[in-house]
């Protein structure tokens, strides 16, 4: 709400500064978002009569005119102007000789073509006025010579701009505002008088309120033979101005300006056009109107309409449609001024795209007591200055649809003390009384019970705490006191046998992986590339119906889209080395019983790298990382629960990881059973190139909520007797899982391994192109005595014969 | 002189001019070997009167333990010279810089999420976290906010269906926490919300930090002074907070709460608009209507709640003057954090 500050002081004149004033509005929940001057400041700028306009001797487009400025000088000022609208008899704005324009523009005597001018005539937009200029300004015939624009503008004078929150929509009007400042500044406010209005008249209009449980209350009335060619005064094309309203047409304009005086939104439409009687009711499915703003609506059975017998005027408490509308032509007219329940307009007008200032306030609550004032104002604004004569007021009224603080036995339970148990402040009696009386509220005290009724505008206050927020208000949040919470302490658990999810980042950020934050939602056309439907397993990915933009339309269903984004904005920026990870809910709708499916939200742990595996240095050789690398960082991930044995990375191909270097994870849960937790691989070669990722790229991803779990340690005995340690080295298919082998010698039946450790991996044309040759060391140790060599060699033995009979392995030469 | 005392002072010479341990071991061997010359005068005493042997044994050992002394003294000092020589030539660079990889960081977001985390875990804030799509009850209606109320519009929500929307703020999960737990309750609830809002000063998606607290006798003085003091613990500064009315549907009394401007003190900047206040947090009273959806009974406890925006905090903390820098990943900008 944006208004000038003169406007208010006109109701309520608190001996404060601007400054000072602001403040406190802003301390008692009215927020002050700005405070400007109503015109950039300028001086020497002051009323002139054109006398006479010659045409330039020298120059087509120039004039000479004699400018006369009253008792400021007592010759005319001859001035040279290039506005084809300069002409003998109007009044101007004529800067003078050392006037200063906004902008710093200083007026000095000049010669234009050789002639003479001694100042400028200027245009509203030189002045800051107006943002198109057509022309100079012309002012009203009866403007004093002489008097300084500032004055006649009355530009002393500042736009202060609140920020009003949405229960408090009696703020939306000058009215309101006044009333407010007059309470927090505890000064006195100039009472509004309803105005005598000559009624001549008996016409009026039928009304059939057929849809009383959205329009409790409906007032109009008929002004007929106004002057169509009477002018907006000067005071009030300004003070909607200052609200940032333009002005349109002396009727428009008084809509607007009772809109923002007392907050009641009006409509007019031309008497002559409307066949029939008014009648509000709900739009039938289909039916169409066009709007002042000449768009075309098709409504359905939820929007309220004030229509005529051949059809829709206005959507109501949103637009007035073209039809019926006034216009320059119009003399008799139907002014309308209604209460349409918050619920009726609420989101209705954005549903239609619509936000209008009568919208903003019926959707926030316009008092049900206003209508028939704003009709009388209306009233006697319009026959004041385009007079005509009236028919009476007509107010249809629905009690029983009325809100509920209408009524009459409507009131609030309040006890004093609740004031100190939410508060925590000891305010007395007789000071919440006066505060309450303040805000217009009538008491009726039962003991320590009082019945609250709050006046009509207010309907925020339904609650006793709106009451205690008031009081907390009134008193001043600042003064309110300030205590130390005291609760008993406990302590909070901390179940070992589960991991803290952030020493995932942790261990990530200590192997040199910078953590990213990617929004959630992503391009499908991009996620459709790297996470294909083959990896969907049936679920579906999950749109917006509202996205920003068609590049962040859809729920990601994996990190790697982000990350990838990342990485090329990173790459593109000339960095070579890039590890990122990132940690985030990922999402994906799975099918089930209920048609839309089971939205399922998966917390995951994601990471990316490309370049040299250490930053470039004097102590390592430059290496690109590699598949074993980032394995590594993964089964660090992993190590910090689950012991190494509990998880698997199993060769499976992803659509988009190489199909020779992607591994599928899988992890034992505490029943033995395997499930896969994540992938991880090399950035398949033809999707790196339809991407311009320009090196190797390895990637890995993880799902949180399957990593957290970890075991409580056990304690085992310690063996006295010494370890032995053989190595063995043996010739396999080049097919052969090492993992696998792995699992053979710790599964061989003996107790006595307790470490394997394959050290060395070895092709060449010494052994078979199919083959390799892999080194493995077993470390062999018994809990109860020191093993002899006759032991260690049955056991080796044994192993090598499994080792052959499972996987085909020979001895190496 | 005799011929024990210059085979003494000779052997004293070589001593002093050997300069390696090899050439003070020949020595050794020279006198005190097996054929060495003292070795030699050891062996003329049996040839001696056996009533002069034990004087002239006696002298003879004098002899060789000086020259035995001397030779160990020397060779310790030349197994020093050695040590040390070898040392000198063992030094290195100690300012070149360590080898292997080095530490990345946290992200900004995360690690402001973090601090605020653990400012509020100390007085005892359990961290709780819930779904971001969240159904319409859980966003708005248990927190007050029917359809139609104008707030709605205010959260520029992003929906996937009428009844199921990203989550607009991390209320919810109080909602949530409120219906599976019973008071007294203090938690905070960190985490992503979504608004369909995106220019240089709003990102679509941005964080927040929630906490609300459920007791018997919690006041809105409670608050003031909760708030006040992380604050000021957060900025590590003595600053000025205030607190304005202020209204969301789901507290009442309702707060703004501003701090003097950490850019200029107070004193007034483009940052805080020329006011020297910044606004930093929402706050107020669990309004009941509130607890009422979450079957808390509102005559039993009260409730104090608030709600921050982790990147306006991160940006008055580290100085940062542009918002989407912080989804942009661009490393230059994440490692000044790390």
């Amino acid at each position: 709400m944006r208004f000038s500050e003169n406007w208010l002081r006109e109701s309520v004149n608190p001996d404060l500064s601007t400054e000072e004033l602001c403040h406190q509005l802003t301390m008692a929940g009215l927020e002050v978002d700005a405070v400007e001057p109503v015109a950039p400041e300028h001086t020497g700028v002051v009323i002139g009569e054109i006398l006479t306009a010659e045409k330039h001797p020298d120059a087509d487009k120039l004039q000479v005119c004699q400018v006369n400025v009253g008792e400021l000088s007592a010759e005319p000022l001859q001035i040279v102007c290039g506005a084809p609208n300069a002409r003998p008899g109007i009044k101007v704005a004529c800067a003078m000789i050392k006037a200063v324009l906004p902008g710093n523009f200083k007026i000095k005597k000049s010669k234009l073509r050789g002639v003479e001018s001694q100042g400028m005539l200027c245009s509203a937009k030189e002045l800051g006025l107006s943002d198109d200029s057509d022309g100079i300004m012309e002012l009203a015939e009866n403007a004093q010579l002489g008097m300084t624009l500032v004055d006649y503008y009355q530009l002393n004078d500042n736009c202060i701009e609140l920020g009003i929150t949405p229960n408090r929509s009696d703020c939306l009007s000058l009215e309101g505002i006044a009333r407010e400042t007059a309470v927090i500044t505890n000064s006195s406010l100039k009472q509004w008088q309803l105005p005598e209005i000559k009624q001549i008249l008996n016409d009026q209009m039928d009304i059939d309120l057929q849809a009383p449980e959205y329009c409790p209350v409906y007032a109009s009335r008929i002004i007929q033979g106004i002057n169509t060619e009477a002018k907006t005064p000067l005071w009030m094309v300004e003070k909607l101005r200052r609200s940032d309203i333009r002005s349109i047409s002396l009727m428009v304009d008084i809509t607007n300006y009772v809109l923002l005086e007392i907050g009641q939104p009006m409509h007019a439409f031309d008497r002559d056009e409307i066949k029939g009687k008014i009648i509000i009711r709900l739009a039938s499915s289909g039916e169409k109107i066009t709007l002042l703003d000449n768009q075309e609506m098709i409504l359905s059975d939820e929007n309220l309409i004030i229509a005529d017998e051949h059809g829709p005027l206005a959507l109501a408490g949103i637009m007035g449609g073209l039809r019926g509308s006034v216009t320059d032509k119009t003399k008799n007219i139907v002014l309308e001024s209604a209460y349409f329940t918050p619920e009726l307009i609420a989101g209705k007008a954005r549903q239609l795209g619509l936000h209008t200032d009568s919208s903003h306030r019926f959707e926030r609550g316009v008092s049900p007591a206003l209508q028939q004032r704003a009709i009388e104002r209306a009233t006697d604004l319009i026959m004041s200055f385009a007079g005509g004569d009236c028919g009476p007021c007509v107010k249809k009224e629905s009690q029983q649809h009325m809100p509920v603080q209408m009524k009459d036995d409507f009131a609030i339970s309040f006890k004093p003390d609740s004031v100190k148990n939410l508060l925590g402040v000891d305010i007395e009696d007789n000071v919440v009384e006066a505060m309450f009386s303040a805000l217009e509220m009538n008491i009726t005290k039962n003991g320590s019970n009082w019945l609250v009724k709050p006046p009509a505008f207010r309907f925020d206050i339904q609650f006793e705490v709106d009451l205690i927020e008031e009081v907390a208000r009134l008193y001043g949040y600042d003064n309110l006191p300030v205590s130390q919470l005291y609760a008993p302490i406990h302590m909070q658990a901390r179940p070992e046998e589960v991991i803290d999810e952030h020493d995932l980042s942790l261990c990530l950020v200590s192997r040199d992986y910078q953590e990213v934050i990617n929004y959630s939602f992503v391009d499908p056309k991009l996620q459709q590339k790297i996470q294909p439907d083959e990896v969907l397993a049936g679920a579906e990915r999950i749109d917006l119906n509202n996205p920003i933009s068609e590049d962040l339309s859809q729920m990601r269903t994996s990190l790697w889209q982000g990350l990838i984004k990342s990485l090329l904005h990173n790459q593109n920026r000339q960095q070579l080395r890039i590890r990122l990870f990132e940690t985030g809910v990922c999402f994906i709708r799975e099918p089930s019983s209920k048609d839309k499916g089971d939205i399922k939200q998966k917390n995951k742990i994601a990471g990316i790298c490309c370049g040299s595996v250490f930053a470039e240095q004097w102590g390592e050789d430059k290496r690109a990382v590699d598949f074993f690398d980032v394995k590594s960082d993964v089964e660090a991930l992993l190590n910090l629960g689950a012991k190494s044995g509990q998880f698997n990375f199993v060769a499976e191909k992803h659509p988009s990881l190489h199909p020779g270097q992607s591994a599928r994870i899988y992890l034992k849960d505490a029943l033995s059973e395997e499930r896969a937790i994540g992938w991880i691989g090399t950035l398949h070669p033809e999707l790196a190139k339809q991407l311009k990722v320009k090196q190797s790229t390895y990637l890995f991803e993880l799902s949180v909520d399957d990593i957290l779990g970890a075991e409580l340690p056990k304690f085992t005995p310690l063996s006295k007797y010494p370890e032995i340690r053989r190595d063995i080295a043996i010739v396999v298919d080049k097919s052969c899982v090492s993992d696998d082998l792995i699992k053979t010698i710790t599964d061989s039946g003996s107790n006595c391994v307790i470490d394997v450790l394959l050290f060395d991996t070895y092709t060449s044309e010494a052994i078979a192109d199919d083959k390799k040759s892999l080194a493995i060391g077993i470390t062999l140790q018994d809990a109860t005595k020191t093993l002899v060599d006759e032991e260690v060699d049955k056991i080796i033995d044994d192993i090598l014969k499994v080792l052959e009979s499972k996987h085909g392995a020979t001895l190496r030469d | 002189m005799s011929d024990l005392d210059q085979l003494v002072s000779q052997a004293t010479e070589q001593i002093n001019q050997s300069t390696s341990i090899d050439a003070i071991e020949q020595v050794r061997i020279d006198y005190l070997g097996k054929k060495g010359l003292i070795t030699a005068q050891m062996k003329t005493l049996g040839q001696l009167d056996p009533k002069d042997r034990a004087a002239m044994g006696q002298v003879i050992n004098q002899a060789k333990q000086t020259i035995q002394s001397q030779i160990q003294e020397k060779k310790e000092q030349l197994q020093t010279a050695v040590l040390n020589a070898k040392l000198a030539s063992e030094t290195i660079d100690v300012s070149l810089p360590g080898r292997g990889s080095k530490n990345a960081g946290l992200h900004p977001v995360t690690r402001t999420l973090q601090r605020i985390e653990k400012l509020f875990a100390d007085m005892g804030f359990a961290v709780k976290t819930g779904p971001e799509i969240e159904d319409d009850y859980h966003n708005f209606e248990a927190l007050n906010i029917p359809e139609s109320h104008p707030a709605r519009a205010m959260h520029d929500t992003f929906y996937f269906d009428p009844h199921t929307v990203l989550r607009t703020h991390t209320s919810p999960v109080q909602v949530r926490t409120m219906e599976n737990e019973k008071p007294p309750l203090r938690i905070i609830a960190p985490g992503r919300v979504y608004r369909c809002d995106s220019d240089l000063t709003h990102t679509p998606m941005f964080h927040q930090v929630e906490g609300l607290m459920v007791d018997k006798n919690v006041s809105f003085a409670d608050l003031k002074g909760l708030l006040d003091e992380f604050l000021r613990l957060f900025f590590e500064r003595d600053l000025k907070v205030r607190f304005r009315p202020s209204y969301f549907p789901f507290t009442e009394p309702s707060a703004e709460t501003d701090i003097e401007c950490v850019m200029c003190q107070g004193k007034g900047c483009r940052v805080c608009s020329h006011t020297g206040w910044l606004e930093v947090l929402g706050c107020g009273m669990v309004h009941p209507e509130v607890f009422r959806h979450s079957g808390i009974d509102a005559n039993e406890y009260t409730g104090l709640a608030f709600g921050m925006g982790v990147e306006r905090l991160a940006m008055l903390r580290y100085g940062i003057n542009d918002l989407r820098l912080f989804y942009e990943n661009d490393m230059r900008f994440l490692k000044q954090f790390a």
